[in-house]
């Protein structure tokens, strides 16, 4: 079965400046994928590509297995909803969504219908005479999604639709989304900077960095085993520390830190050597914490220190700790069960995690 | 007492509106109309009726200028509209950064010298022993010279090249509260630039549009200077009767008579483009 885009080898230059650098992915039919980055990492202008506002300086982009370098955006089976929606104000609702229908020279009682059709399937029928003005957030953004699904679209493409919500809103409308999208069956190219949307909604992500793919993966992937430091430490929280690899054994590798500590780690994939610079990162909620050092007698790494910081955050709440040795400064993630909720500042507690929970990269290497 | 004083605070601040409201605006119309309601039975005698205005509808001469000024101002509207919308869309939508600016700037900087002087420019151009006279000479498409001058065309283009700014200052800011994406979802859900333009972009600059006409009517209707200097003594031109009654004939009665004519017509005509294109002046003005 033919993808439902592909882009190879896709490049763009600005002047002087390599916005997007020789990116290769495929996006199988009926599938949701997200490309995630930093702002200013090159991901709108891979979305601005596909669209056909921009003309790649190098590749191609292959829709249903067709290129549509230099098809203009009018003529291409893409549709895009847009950062700030773009909704016509000057028309009203019915009118918005019949317009692409309206430009493919429909009869007028077909738009009708489909328009109904479509209102009915984001759950707002009966809107259609409404102004845009007169609808909120959430209602807004449906009905941009169905201005482009009215189409029947190959790809939608979504350029962060959901930064203007507010945080309840944007919670609801990542499920939604989601759904939507099962019931379309179509394939949504999706892209953001806040990774809890990709990670919720997506079939596939890529993470970009500085106009390139860092890794494509599912969110299981990119979570539990990132192949880069910048995944590491884009992709939830980690603890990040730098050392030197002192010594490489069959299961695991021990690094030391700047500071003296000796941590357990492991490379994915990768062979490392002594004296090699590495990053390590441990994410907050792989350490355990205990008053009772016997608890991590399974653990590679047990370390104590002393409590500096209780963060509270509901469930994302934080203990910092120094750890009592080399002084680093250590993020914990403070469990809800178990008796360590109670923790009070000052108070020298232990923590413990597996050497495989502790991620290494070799640095510089890519 | 607080009460008091804010209200008189209100009225402090609100005077020299009203000041100007009254004594500038009103006051003369209202003896502008009084005065136009006077005819002069004998020397010195006056009696009310409406023969001042009866006199405007009964001589040809009057009557024909008086329309032909309105649908004069009313094309060299048209004309100005239709060269100020590219440049408009160009400056607010394709031109970054500086080069806006420049362009903005090029629009304003012909205003920066007096009416009398920019319109003794074109007369420099059209005259007989003129630019462009010498010019189709030269070329030879003509073997003699040629009187740009003194004729409905000559006041046409001083009306539109003085109009200009008025016309693309309010388009550029409509167009330029146009936010790019929504051009741009016009085209991505299939539009054309025509479609874009007449579905889009038109609607969304109507009011500037509508302001911007409404302006350069209002300027068109009541110039003086640009059809007498491009039009020349006969250009027929209704403020030039007005100017003529006043002045000349030393008939203030019939003056005003059109003076006020001069202002229902332009009244009737706003409210006429306001009703067709389904806009209220509200809108024009924000």
């Amino acid at each position: 079965m033919t993808p439902d885009l592909e882009a190879v080898g896709l490049s763009k230059t600005f002047a002087d400046f390599q916005a997007v650098k020789n990116v290769s992915f495929t996006v199988p039919a009926g599938s949701f994928f997200s490309i995630l980055g930093p702002s200013g990492c090159g991901k709108t202008t891979i979305m601005r590509m596909i669209a056909g506002f921009l003309e790649p300086s190098s590749g191609d982009i292959r829709i249903k297995g067709e290129s549509v370098l230099g098809v203009a955006p009018n003529k291409r089976p893409v549709n895009m909803v847009f950062q700030h929606l773009a909704l016509f104000p000057m028309m009203n609702i019915a009118d918005n969504i019949g317009y692409g229908l309206r430009r493919q020279k429909r009869p007028k009682a077909e738009i009708a219908r489909k328009v109904d059709e479509v209102l009915e399937r984001i759950g707002l029928p009966g809107i259609g005479q409404r102004k845009v003005d007169e609808l909120s957030g959430g209602q807004k953004q449906r009905v941009a999604i169905a201005r482009c699904m009215v189409l029947e679209p190959d790809v939608l493409l979504l350029d962060e639709p959901l930064g203007a919500l507010d945080l309840k809103l944007r919670e609801h409308m990542k499920l939604e989304l989601k759904a939507l999208q099962e019931a379309f069956e179509t394939t949504f190219i999706y892209i953001t900077h806040d990774q809890s949307e990709a990670l919720v909604m997506s079939d596939q992500i890529a993470v970009m960095n500085q106009g390139r793919f860092e890794q494509v993966g599912t969110g299981k992937d990119l979570y539990y085993r990132p192949q880069t430091s910048f995944v590491a430490g884009f992709i939830g929280d980690s603890n990040c520390w730098e050392g030197k690899v002192e010594s490489v054994d069959a299961t695991s590798t021990l690094v030391r830190l700047d500071n003296g500590s000796a941590i357990h780690g492991v490379f994915d994939d990768r062979t490392s050597h002594v004296g090699d610079s590495v990053d390590i990162f441990v994410r907050p909620e792989s350490i355990g914490i205990s008053r009772n050092a016997s608890d991590f007698l399974d653990c590679e790494n047990r370390l104590s220190g002393q409590v500096h910081d209780v963060i509270f955050n509901g469930a994302a709440s934080r203990v910092m700790l120094r750890d009592s040795q080399g002084g680093t400064m250590i993020e914990v993630a403070l469990p809800q069960s178990g008796g360590s909720t109670d923790l009070l500042k000052g108070e020298s507690v232990h923590i413990g995690w597996r050497a495989a929970q502790s991620t290494c990269f070799v640095k510089g290497a890519v | 007492m607080t009460q008091m004083t804010a209200r008189l605070g209100f009225f402090v601040l609100l005077m020299p509106l009203l000041l100007w409201l009254a004594l500038l605006i009103i006051i003369p119309h209202i003896d502008m109309f009084l005065l136009s309601l006077r005819e002069r039975v004998g020397v010195g005698e006056y009696e009310t009726s409406f023969a001042n205005y009866l006199i405007l509808f009964t001589e040809p001469l009057y009557i024909w200028t008086f329309v032909r000024t309105a649908v004069m101002s009313v094309l060299a509207t048209a004309i100005t509209l239709i060269i100020a919308f590219p440049v408009s869309i160009y400056i607010a939508k394709i031109a970054q950064g500086r080069l806006q600016q420049i362009l903005f700037m090029l629009c304003l900087i012909p205003f920066y010298v007096s009416e009398l002087v920019r319109t003794f420019g074109w007369m420099i151009l059209l005259r007989e022993t003129g630019i462009v006279s010498n010019f189709v000479q030269w070329v030879g498409i003509v073997d003699r010279p040629v009187e740009f001058l003194y004729n409905d065309a000559a006041i046409m283009v001083g009306l539109v090249y003085t109009s200009m700014l008025f016309m693309v200052v309010p388009l550029v800011t409509t167009l330029e509260s146009l936010d790019n994406s929504v051009i741009e979802a016009g085209y991505d859900l299939g539009g054309s630039t025509l479609s874009v333009m007449r579905e889009i972009i038109i609607p969304h600059a109507a009011p500037g549009i509508m302001s911007g006409c409404i302006v350069v009517f209002m300027l068109s209707l009541g110039n003086y200077l640009t059809p007498i200097m491009l039009g020349g003594k006969d250009s027929l031109w209704f403020t030039e009767m007005i100017y003529n009654q006043f002045i000349v004939r030393f008939n203030w009665e019939l003056g005003a008579a059109f003076g006020f004519m001069l202002l229902v017509l332009s009244s009737a005509i706003v409210w006429a483009m306001l009703r067709l294109t389904g806009q209220t002046l509200a809108k024009t003005m924000e």
